[in-house]
Formats: structure tokens, sequence, C-alpha cells
């Protein structure tokens, strides 16, 4: 029983990309893309979530710490598509759920 | 050997440098967090190896950093430095600043004066201040803007409000100056551990002394022609206060313009402008071990903010205010255009009392005779935000 719930388990993780912008990389001490295992639908929310519970340097940095809200500067990518403006909880593409192409966060270029 | 250490928060990052009693040879370390705004880093008075620093960004937010090791490392309280992160709900709240909305104690107020007169509801933008405890290095305030002071007792992990500061009334009044509705002063009394001075640009002076739990506006005898009541109970644009330890009751201030006193920690206010070329400006400080020699460094203009006539110029009254002599040894006499922004100038407590100020050209400066000469520790920083010292040994 257990191992059949173990195995369901696992065929809900799935492993995902996230490109960080420089400055959160080296908050974070990661370098190159990240590799998150996100458990259940795949959303900006859960990726953001799993993000911050893995990095909690970087909680506040990509959403606002009381809100959630994607701080006003950022921006979120993935498959040459802007989601900034996607629900939270709305199914992010296939090929960033099967871990062919990466959720990117990028700062706007606002001066600097 | 006594030696000193000057922290240096720039627009960039943050710089520690670091001299022997003589401050003849410097070394120059960092940059620490380059690319971030470091709006303030000070030491702890009770375990001068605690250092706390405010990393902010337009982009990311609010970072709070610590150090317990002078400034050798680094990290977030919290999540200490090369500990792995946990998996799991993120454990370190170090960056959360959150306004106090309960019933009971944050009922205050949701608004404040916006720029075009119009309510506007609080937003947390940045922290400008940190304040550690004389006595406790667990202990920190911020000040933050929007314009509020935060509490923490376990070494910066997580913050709480003190919300009888924004509750007490006047908070619909407070607007923003230039820089933002921010808190940047915080002072806290060595005699009395329930009383504490803070700043606001641009509301005012406010004291409490009750740890906190309640305050009063402390502006009277403030003029501003600028706001519509002169005389008001609060909305001056207060820019710093300094007191020196050893007369807590004795205030000093750099109004937006004009140089005040305070003989009754803050009751009533008196102009000591005296003869300053002019009155505006951002810093003031005190001598470690002369409660009546102030320094101040006069701004052209409320519109052109850097020094007058070219001449970078240090002024120093002996007499408590009104008496002011120009420091220009070994300062730009001519073509320099910068400022000295509002936290940006600091006194160690050598028996020779040290000042230090940094300017907004990247230069740190250093007198190590009181102010009656000066030299650039460095001439090339990024912006200078704040500068401390820390007397050690």
């Amino acid at each position: 029983m257990n191992v059949l719930r173990r195995s369901q388990r696992q065929a809900m993780v799935q492993m995902i990309r996230v490109i960080l912008p420089p400055h959160l990389r080296t908050l974070a001490q990661v370098r190159g893309d990240v590799e998150l295992e996100v458990e259940g639908p795949i959303t900006q929310r859960s990726v953001l979530d799993t993000l911050e519970a893995r990095y909690p340097m970087l909680r506040g940095t990509i959403r606002d710490h009381v809100t959630l809200q994607r701080r006003p500067f950022l921006r979120f990518f993935a498959c040459e598509e802007d989601l900034s403006h996607q629900p939270p909880d709305a199914p992010l593409p296939d090929a960033v759920a099967s871990g062919k192409e990466p959720f990117v966060v990028i700062g706007a270029i606002a001066g600097g | 050997m006594s030696k000193v250490r000057v922290l240096v928060g720039t627009r960039k990052g943050a710089f520690i440098l670091e001299s022997d009693g003589k401050r003849k040879k410097w070394a120059v370390n960092g940059p620490y967090f380059a690319g971030w705004e470091m709006y303030h880093i000070k030491g702890s008075p009770a375990d001068p190896n605690r250092l706390y620093a405010s990393q902010s960004s337009g982009w990311f937010g609010q970072i709070i950093q610590r150090s317990d090791d002078g400034g050798k490392t680094w990290h977030q309280p919290g999540t200490p430095a090369g500990q792995p992160a946990a998996p799991g709900p993120p454990k370190s709240e170090s960056n959360k600043f959150a306004y106090d909305a309960s019933p009971e104690t944050g009922k205050p107020l949701t608004t404040h004066q916006w720029y075009d007169g119009t309510q506007r509801p609080w937003e947390f933008k940045r922290v400008w201040h940190l304040e550690p405890s004389l006595t406790d290095p667990e202990t920190v305030y911020a000040g933050v803007e929007d314009a509020a002071l935060f509490r923490s007792t376990d070494g910066g992990q997580n913050w709480k409000e003190l919300s009888g500061l924004r509750g007490h009334g006047t908070g619909p009044k407070w607007q923003p100056g230039a820089g933002g509705m921010c808190l940047h002063t915080i002072i806290l009394d060595p005699s009395n551990p329930q009383r504490i001075y803070i700043a606001i640009s641009a509301a005012g002076a406010f004291r409490t002394d009750d740890g906190g739990k309640s305050w009063k506006p402390i502006n009277n005898g403030l003029y501003s022609k600028y706001i519509p009541n002169p005389t008001a109970e609060v909305g001056h644009c207060v820019h710093h206060v300094a007191m020196n330890p050893s007369k807590p009751g004795v205030l000093f201030m750099q109004k937006h313009w004009d140089v005040m006193r305070s003989d009754d920690a803050g009751d009533n206010w008196k102009e000591v402008s005296g003869n300053l070329p002019t009155d505006f400006g951002f810093v003031i400080d005190i001598h470690a071990h002369e409660p009546e020699t102030i320094y101040v460094v006069p701004i052209k203009s409320d519109s052109e903010h850097f020094v007058p006539d070219g001449k970078l110029r240090v002024y120093r009254s002996r007499t408590g205010g009104n008496e002011w002599e120009a420091l220009t040894k070994g300062l730009p006499q001519k073509d320099c255009y910068v400022n000295v922004l509002r936290d940006a100038m600091a006194v160690d407590s050598l028996d020779e009392c040290g000042i230090y100020f940094g300017t907004t050209g990247g230069q740190v400066y250093a007198s190590a005779d009181a102010g009656d000469s000066w030299n650039p520790i460095v001439h090339d920083l990024p912006a200078v935000l704040s500068v401390e010292v820390q007397t050690l040994g």
C-alpha cells in the first residue's frame, strides 16, 4: 500500500527548470539553472512556492512578502511567451511542466 | 591598540574601511552585496562583531543581512551562512516587514497623505535605518518607508511593527518628501530605556516614553514656510536628528531648512543656524566628548542639492549652535558639487574624536582631529548613502 502511494506521488512530481536573474542567483548561492521537483499541477504558484521553500532567502524578492503579488519590476517568461499577467494558478505550458523549457524570471530593463 | 571600523552603504554595495587608532592607513574591504542599494549598516554597541545591514533594490525588494564576525561573513538571519536550506516551508521571515493590521493594535490607519494631498494606503518599500539596541545584540529597530518603526528581538529573524507610532492619530497628515515617506532617524536614550526618538520625512520628530507603545509629535518651535501651516504639529521635513549620549535631553536637528536645537527632549525647539552660509542640509552630528560641538554640511538649497560655491565645507559650532566656523583643510575648495546624505556622517569615540562623512560623489573623508583637517579614505566609491563608525579595542 505504502509502495503504491509512493509511486503515485512520484508520478505527480515533475522536474522544473527555473532561470533566475543574476542578483537572485547570487542571493540563493546558485549557478546556472535551478532544478526543482515540483509536486502537483505545474503553475506559477506551485513553482514559486517550491522555489521559496528550497531557497528561503528568495522570499519577498520575486513576490511581495505579504500579498504574494509579482513584484512590479519582474516578469515571468516561458517558451518565448510573457506569462507575467497570467493567473498564478493557471497551468504553465507543457514544455515547462516536462522540463524541456525553463520558467524564466527576468528583471525589467529600467536603468540600474 | 584601538581600531576603527567604518561601515559605508552605497548605491551599489557596502564597504568596510578599517584602520588603527592613528587613522592614517586604511584597508578598504568590499564591495559586499555588489549591485544592491545599501541604505544602512550598523554595529551593535553590545557586541561590535554583530552588524546589521539593509540591502534593497527596486526590483527585488528588501533583504536584511547580518554578520556575527565583524563583517567577514554575512547571512540572512534565520538562514545561517553555509547551511543548506531545509525542504519544507521557508523558515526565514527576516525580509518580512508586514504592517500591523490586527484589530487590537493595528486598528489605526490605513492611509497617509500623497504628494497631491489625496490619501494613499501604506505600502512597504525599504528599510532606511537600522538601530541596534544599546544593550542586547539580538534586538534591533528598523525605520522603514512608508514610514513605520519595526523591532526584532531575535537577531533580525522576525520583525514586528510598533504600531502605536502610525496609530497615534496624525498619520493621515504625513506625506512623502522627495526621497519618499521614510523613517530615517532612530535614537535610543541611554539614560531611559523606555524613551526613543524617531524622525520622518515629511512628518517630523516623535518621541515615546513607554518603550514604543504610545508616541507624540515633538515639533513645537519648528517653522516650515513650505507647508500650508508653517507651525503645524506635523508635516515638517526633518532631515536628521542627533544626540550625544552624555546629554540625552539635548537634541540637534537638521531640518529641510534650519538647524535646530532642543534642551528639553524635543518638547521645544529653537533655531541655531546663526552664521551658516545656508541652513539647508541633511547631516548633523555631535563630537563624542564635547556635547556642545556639532557638525553640519550646508547644502545650497532644496532644489540645488550640492555644496555652495563649489566648495565642500563642514561647519563646526563649539557653542551648541549659532556660531559656526568653516572646516576646509583637506577638502576640495573648487569645482565640487556633491551632496552629503542624511545618514552619511558619523563620529568615533577615540580620545581625539574622529569625524567621517561620505558624499554622493563616492568619497569618504575622515578627520582624526575633530574636523581641523581632513583626508579622503577612498575617492571613488559609488554614491554614499550612509556612514557609521565603530570604535574597537
